[in-house]
């Protein structure tokens, strides 16, 4: 990996801090970086879910009940949960580009659009 | 604006600009577009849980357009995100400055002034529903 001149240089003292090495000698980073990454994933993969769960209920909530659209949040939230696994399990500099930032804030968006068609379905 | 959607989507563009940079750089850019992304998904949670929980406002159809302002603005946090996102890698690549953007404080009047918006509705509903 090149870094940048002035950049900072990744730990590599041997008392680097708490982190020490690694099982494979490379010394760890004490700033747990890829660590904190992969539990932000995770958060947001949470986050998702309980979003979809919510378009999912207004979606057959009352009498203009709606499986179709309910379907629709849920194929969604399928389609994008591959990525956070993906990334939430797995975090390493080679994968630090990719069309999974473009895809998981376009299904976001997507769904609250879906959120926009079921409030606008309850006024007819 | 197709053509920086297109470009969100190409790796290959961005890794050719610049050089590649320490890479806690790239995970903490990485860990802010899904602060932002969390942000924009409470909104559209937000828009909805106002959708089927807020009892009807006096004034019609105010809870729906509640709702609906909330998810837009969801959605287009999310969206701005990926582009800050890109637009960040790239001038990290590029050792530039960071993009700077009023956006977050755009973001901020617009809720503060709806929750004074709030305030002022339920105490208008309280004092006149005597």
């Amino acid at each position: 990996m090149t870094t940048r001149p002035g950049a900072p240089e990744p730990a590599r003292e041997p008392d680097a801090g708490p982190g020490g090495t690694a099982d494979d000698g490379q010394p760890r980073d004490p700033g747990l970086q890829p660590e904190r990454t992969r539990l932000s994933w995770r958060r947001t993969a949470l986050t998702l879910t309980v979003v979809t769960a919510l378009a999912v209920r207004l979606a057959l909530a009352g009498d203009t009940a709606d499986a179709a659209l309910a379907g629709t949040a849920l194929v969604m939230w399928g389609a994008v949960l591959p990525i956070y696994w993906r990334r939430g399990t797995r975090t390493g500099p080679a994968s630090v580009y990719g069309p999974s930032f473009p895809t998981v804030a376009l299904g976001a968006a997507a769904l609250a659009l879906l959120g926009v068609v079921l409030v606008l379905r309850g006024l007819s | 604006m197709w053509e920086s959607i297109r470009r969100w989507f190409d790796p290959r563009e961005l890794r050719s600009v610049g050089s590649t940079p320490d890479y806690r750089f790239s995970l903490a850019n990485e860990r802010t577009f899904l602060a932002w992304l969390r942000t924009g998904l409470a909104l559209v949670g937000g828009g909805l849980a106002t959708a089927q929980f807020l009892p009807p406002l006096p004034l019609r159809h105010l809870r729906e357009a509640i709702a609906v302002v909330l998810l837009l603005l969801g959605g287009a946090v999310a969206v701005r995100a990926v582009d800050h996102w890109a637009r960040t890698e790239r001038a990290i690549r590029l050792g530039e400055e960071l993009p700077a953007s009023r956006f977050p404080a755009i973001l901020a009047l617009t809720v503060g002034l709806g929750a004074l918006l709030l305030v002022a509705a339920v105490l208008v509903t309280a004092l006149g529903g005597r």
